[in-house]
């Protein structure tokens, strides 16, 4: 019996559609997702897919439809209907959210002890003592030397910076997580090693990740179920394995033969 | 509209204006944001501030506060990092004793109404008695949040976390608490406020003072409040609490230990010594024969003045 068979959906997305002006953003989009699951969205540029990402973590309303959400309580609960207070409160402890761009998710003028410390800080924790051992502790998780803890990002490789945002966002042991191209930008290698990371904390935290990406490798290592975006639309959706492994739609087929791959 | 200005012969009033030069309607809409700020002390009521006939960084936003509160009956005190004599205070008071002709003094217990930058008297405020501060940056979470929009929805929702991030900030840095002025407090268990440039030394009579405290910032078009008696908790950690400056020294002219000492070069051998930072507390000390260590020392009695009370009356 899997997680998935035992719990109810922890998000549920209904017939989301975004606009920008005439422009369609991303289309009916409707899932579910479950506890301790990893769903990737993956598709060309321009294909709807930040635009999703930011409707399902109320950066962006949608047009149309509807996302629940089921809060720490259990009660499921539309998260365009919270006060701005309780949408606060969950993005920055019962969420997370991983920015391509580490300067979009990190003060980069305060120390990384700073940056990992500032959710516990804005949830009321007030032991100077407690917040700098909670925030030695993740990033020793994240693979950043316990030295480092006082200096500030702008000193930090590409690489550290992305950790250091994994470990600001993981440190009020957030249940659901949403990632927009977290390893775009990375050299190879560092990407790789972001990969392994990634991978370990999501089993070891029993995360659910909603993880944006246009690189299928990316999604075939992290992710147990996929969603194929085109112009807007989800055009496929199924098992990693199953969708990388025997698209049906002739555009997947064309994405996974990498001819559509950057 | 204008209300006469009542004069005398001592007092002559220049020009034309208007009862503490500000117009009535002006001062009206002032007292409504004053109102309104004590109503929710701590909060920053924004104003339609007016161009005054001085520099912003000279206190505008004090100004226009006493101007809008200032009644013919009052007695006017004005202060400048605790002096009463620096160039600001001196020119800020002959402005009210031109526009407003009213009474002035140098005597902290004599003053119904007091404006100052910088400091708070030394001797306990009453109810009887209005503290005005100049305020230049009102907005405690500027530091870390420059978007204006974003600092309101903090305070909206009471989303203080960044206050803690820059105090965090100070310890791992410094290893306690740098912040000596402006340091930010917590206003009746709800607003973060910003004290203006005050030393911490001065947070502990802020809290559940006497007297009104109004704060001005011209140059922001900010005016808070804290009312008589409300709760004023400086911020800080469990682990790292809030002191306040200790001095090791009493002051070298009058003795008095427990009050805020400004360091004075005697000479140009390195000579020093620690003074009352506010004079008048200091003067009041010694007439009253009061002497402290340094009292007899020559170089010290230029810096000490004459003798024997002066007000500005
Ligand atoms: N702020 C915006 N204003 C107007 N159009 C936008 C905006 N953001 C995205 N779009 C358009 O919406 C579509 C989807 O964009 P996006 O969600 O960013 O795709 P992806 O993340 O897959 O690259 C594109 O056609 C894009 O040009
Ligand atoms: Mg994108
Ligand atoms: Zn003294």
């Amino acid at each position: 019996m899997t997680s998935r068979d035992r719990n109810e959906p922890l998000l549920q997305v209904r017939n989301v559609t975004r606009y920008y002006g005439e422009r369609i953003g991303c289309s009916n989009v409707s899932f579910d997702l479950w506890p301790g699951e990893v769903l990737a969205i993956v598709g060309e540029s321009g294909s709807g897919k930040t635009t999703l990402l930011n409707c399902l973590s109320t950066r962006l309303a949608p047009t149309t439809g509807a996302i629940e959400y089921r809060m720490r309580d259990g009660a499921m609960r539309n998260l365009y209907q919270l006060g701005e207070a309780e949408r606060r409160l969950l993005m920055r402890t019962d969420w997370g959210f991983v920015h391509q761009n580490a300067a979009d998710g990190l003060r980069m003028n305060v120390s990384a002890g700073a940056n990992v410390g500032e959710r516990l800080m804005a949830v009321g924790e007030r032991h100077y003592g407690n917040i700098r051992t909670s925030a030695n502790d993740w990033l020793g998780r994240v693979e950043i030397a316990g030295d480092r803890i006082d200096d500030d990002p702008r000193s930090f490789s590409g690489g550290m910076r992305q950790r250091l945002q994994i470990a600001r966002n993981l440190v009020t042991h957030p249940r659901l997580v949403f990632m927009d191209e977290p390893t775009g930008g990375l050299d190879v290698s560092v990407q790789a090693r972001l990969l392994d990371l990634l991978r370990r904390l999501v089993a070891d935290l029993g995360l659910s990740v909603v993880i944006v990406t246009h690189d299928l490798a990316v999604a075939r290592l992290l992710s147990h179920r996929l969603m194929v975006m085109r112009q807007g639309d989800v055009i496929e959706t199924g098992l990693t394995d199953q969708v990388l492994d025997d698209p049906r739609e002739p555009y997947t087929q064309l994405l996974v033969s990498s001819i559509l791959q950057v | 509209m204008s209300i006469a200005v009542e004069t005398d012969d001592e007092l002559p009033v220049e020009g034309d204006y208007n009862f503490a030069y500000l117009d009535e309607q002006t001062k009206r809409m002032i007292r409504r944001a004053i109102l309104k700020g004590i109503a929710i002390p701590g909060y920053q009521v924004p104003f339609a501030a007016r161009e005054m006939p001085m520099p912003y960084g000279w206190g505008t936003g004090g100004v226009q506060v006493t101007a809008a509160i200032l009644g013919k009956d009052d007695c006017l005190k004005m202060i400048d990092q605790g002096s009463d004599d620096t160039t600001n205070a001196v020119s800020l008071r002959s402005f009210f004793e031109k526009t407003a002709g009213i009474r002035t003094t140098y005597e902290t217990s004599e003053a119904t109404v007091i404006q100052t930058r910088h400091r708070i008297p030394e001797k306990p405020l009453t109810e009887d008695q209005v503290l005005v501060f100049q305020v230049p940056i009102p907005e405690p979470l500027r530091f870390l949040e420059p978007r204006e929009t974003e600092t309101r929805k903090m305070h909206a929702l009471e989303d203080y976390g960044l206050m803690h991030v820059k105090l965090y900030e100070d310890i791992a840095r410094n290893g306690h608490i740098a912040t000596t002025y402006a340091y930010p407090v917590k206003v009746n268990d709800r607003y973060v406020m910003d004290p203006s440039p005050t030393p911490k030394f001065d947070n502990p009579k802020i809290d559940r003072m006497a007297a009104l405290q109004l704060y001005g910032a011209g140059r922001e078009k900010r005016i808070y409040a804290v009312p008589p008696y409300t709760e004023v908790k400086s911020l800080d950690f469990e682990d790292y609490p809030f002191e306040i400056q200790k001095f090791d020294k009493p002051c070298g002219l009058c003795g008095a230990e427990n009050v805020y000492l400004d360091e004075v070069i005697l000479d140009d051998r390195g000579g020093r010594m620690f003074v009352c930072s506010d004079s008048d507390h200091c003067e009041e000390r010694r007439a009253d024969g009061h002497l402290g260590p340094m009292a007899a020392d020559p170089a010290a009695a230029d810096i000490a003045g004459p003798t024997g009370k002066e007000t500005a009356r």
